[in-house]
């Protein structure tokens, strides 16, 4: 009973956080709205023995994602958002869309029936900690995907660097054209 | 207990947010978070099955999705402040011509 209370209270919270997070008209809301949100995916997972999960996505979603997220929000100044057209002509066109793959899917859902159990019970992983148990599987049958995503890790960090780093060219554009008195305080503020 | 079906269904829910989200808003970064919410929406999916099937694989790709999402939001966000920059610099150059 106090499970199902727990997961409609964490379902209810996702959803209206959610809804709030694309309609709120301020961005930094927005990403506060998720904030919000991640910390109930994570009540969720401790509803389904995920312990470790349920870490991982407190420390790097609430923790570094979205401070990520935060931290370009102030850098690129809100009043000027960087504004693309939008996929579809018409906001209510894509709420529609949504709409209907949102049913299509809720509709498919009886239709599943669940495949071959595997080894972990809850016991096998109750008795050697979820921790563990995620670590042996990582570190063995998991091994080379487990490389590749330290490579994919290894790409982003040198592509943001890339990324954001000063243009050499249009500085020293810049630094001819204008007064360089006042484009140093502008260079060191990047 | 909760049933699977609980979990699927908040998952697809969580999907669709995150699709309507990506089609309506213009603002870059909105985009990006609403493609975090997919993300997330196909986490909670595997989570509960890798429960309801007795196995950790789901939570190993889960694993690996976070990887991916967090590379995501670094390569967007940087695109995001190189684009920016760009059009700041442009307007620095409209003021630079206009004094002569």
């Amino acid at each position: 009973m106090f499970l199902q209370l727990f997961f409609g209270y964490c379902a209810l919270m996702i959803i209206t956080s959610g809804i709030l997070a694309i309609s709120l008209r301020n961005p930094v809301h927005c990403v506060l709205m998720v904030l919000v949100l991640f910390f109930h995916m994570a009540g969720l997972y401790l509803t389904l023995n995920a312990e470790f999960l349920a870490a991982v996505q407190i420390i790097v979603y609430a923790g570094a994602i979205l401070v990520l997220y935060l931290f370009v929000l102030f850098l690129v100044s809100l009043r000027e958002e960087l504004h693309l057209t939008a996929f579809v002509p018409n906001a209510w066109l894509g709420r529609i869309i949504a709409a209907g793959l949102a049913v299509g899917l809720i509709a498919v859902i009886p239709a599943f029936t669940l495949g071959e159990k595997g080894a972990w019970t809850i016991e096998a992983i109750r008795e050697l900690t979820h921790t563990k148990a995620m670590g042996q599987e990582l570190y063995s049958t998991y091994l080379l995907p487990f490389e590749i995503a330290g490579l994919i890790l290894l790409v982003a960090l040198i592509g943001g660097l890339v990324l954001a780093r000063r243009d050499e060219g249009t500085g020293r554009e810049g630094a001819d054209t204008g007064d360089p008195s006042q484009v140093q305080p502008q260079e060191a503020r990047r | 207990m909760i049933p699977l079906s609980w979990y699927m269904a908040l998952a697809a829910i969580l999907f669709c947010i995150g699709v309507c989200g990506f089609l309506t808003r213009r603002n870059v970064i909105i985009m990006f978070l609403s493609i975090e919410l997919m993300l997330n929406g196909v986490n909670l999916n595997l989570v509960a099955l890798s429960h309801f099937l007795d196995s950790v694989r789901g939570q190993a790709f889960t694993f690996f999705i976070i990887t991916v999402a967090a590379a995501e939001a670094a390569i967007g966000l940087g695109i995001a402040i190189a684009l920016y920059r760009s059009r700041r610099s442009v307007h620095v150059d409209t003021i630079n011509h206009l004094k002569g």
